[in-house]
C-alpha cells in the first residue's frame, strides 16, 4: 500500500474536525437553515472519506469495524421509525411535540426571522436520527469499498 | 461493431425526434415556473408550515412532517444500498 505524504496526513487531520463540526451544524440546524439529516450526514461522511484517503484503509479499519457502522445505521433507522410512531395517537408521522412548550416545542413568529434552535417539534430529532444513519451508512460504504479495492489491486503493484 | 453503432445512432435519433415531436404540441400549454395548475397545497404549506411544525425551514417541515412517508422510503433506499454493498464486498474485504 502506497504511503501518502506527511503533508496530506497533517492537512487532513487538521481539516477533519472542521468538516465534522460543519456537518453536525447542518444536521442540528436542519429545521432553521437549508440542509438536514441527509446533507449534513453526507458532509460528515466525506470528512471520514478524507481520513480514509489520507491514512489508508488499514489504519482506519483497525479503529472502526463496519459491523459497528451497520449497528449505528440500524439504530438511526429504528430511531427514525420510532420517532414517527410517537404521534401515532393522531396519525403516523404526526408532529406531536410542536407547540407543547416542551423540548423543541417553541413556535416561531410567522414570516422571515432567524428562528429558535429549540423549535420544530420532532423535526430536529428526526434530523439527528437520519443524520446518524447517513453518516454510518456512507462511511460504511466508503470504508468497505476502500478495503475491498486495496485487497484486489494494491498488492499486485 | 461499427454497423451496430450506426443502427443504435439511427434508432436514438429517431426516438429522440419522435419524443420532441410529441412534446411540441404541448409547448404552449406548459406553464412558467412558479405557476402550478393547482396551487392550493403550496399555499397551505407556505402559510401554515411555520405555525404547525414550528420549523423555519419549510422544506424540512415538508420532508419530515407532511411527506414523512417519502423520507421513510428514502431512508430505506439508503439502508438497502449499504446492506447490498456490504453483502457483496465483504468477501473481498476479509477473504
Amino acid at each position: 500500500m502506497d504511503e501518502t505524504s506527511k503533508i496530506i496526513k497533517t492537512v487532513s487531520s487538521v481539516m477533519f474536525p472542521f468538516v465534522t463540526i460543519y456537518g453536525l451544524y447542518v444536521i442540528l440546524h436542519g429545521h432553521l437553515t437549508p440542509g438536514g439529516g441527509f446533507q449534513g450526514g453526507a458532509i460528515v461522511a466525506s470528512g471520514c472519506a478524507l481520513l480514509v484517503v489520507a491514512f489508508g484503509s488499514d489504519a482506519i479499519a483497525k479503529r472502526v469495524k463496519e459491523s459497528q457502522l451497520s449497528l449505528l445505521e440500524s439504530i438511526g433507522a429504528l430511531g427514525f421509525i420510532s420517532l414517527a410512531f410517537v404521534g401515532i395517537a393522531t396519525t403516523f408521522f404526526y408532529n406531536s411535540l410542536a407547540g407543547t412548550k416542551f423540548l423543541f416545542g417553541r413556535i416561531p413568529p410567522y414570516g422571515s426571522n432567524p428562528g429558535y434552535l429549540s423549535s420544530g417539534g420532532l423535526l430536529p430529532l428526526m434530523n439527528l436520527a437520519v443524520g446518524t444513519k447517513v453518516i454510518a451508512g456512507l462511511f460504511a460504504i466508503v470504508l468497505i469499498l476502500a478495503i475491498a479495492t486495496r485487497k484486489k489491486g494494491g498488492r499486485s503493484k | 461493431m461499427r454497423s451496430r453503432d450506426a443502427v443504435a445512432l439511427i434508432a436514438l435519433v429517431l426516438l429522440g425526434s419522435f419524443m420532441i415531436m410529441s412534446v411540441l404540441p404541448l409547448a404552449n400549454m406548459i406553464r412558467p415556473f412558479g405557476e402550478p395548475v393547482n396551487p392550493e397545497m403550496d399555499d397551505y404549506i407556505i402559510t401554515h408550515a411555520q405555525n404547525e411544525t414550528g420549523a423555519n425551514n419549510a422544506v424540512t417541515s415538508v420532508v419530515f412532517d407532511y411527506r414523512g412517508f417519502d423520507t421513510l422510503g428514502e431512508a430505506t433506499v439508503l439502508f438497502t444500498a449499504v446492506a447490498g454493498v456490504i453483502l457483496i464486498l465483504r468477501r473481498y474485504a476479509h477473504g
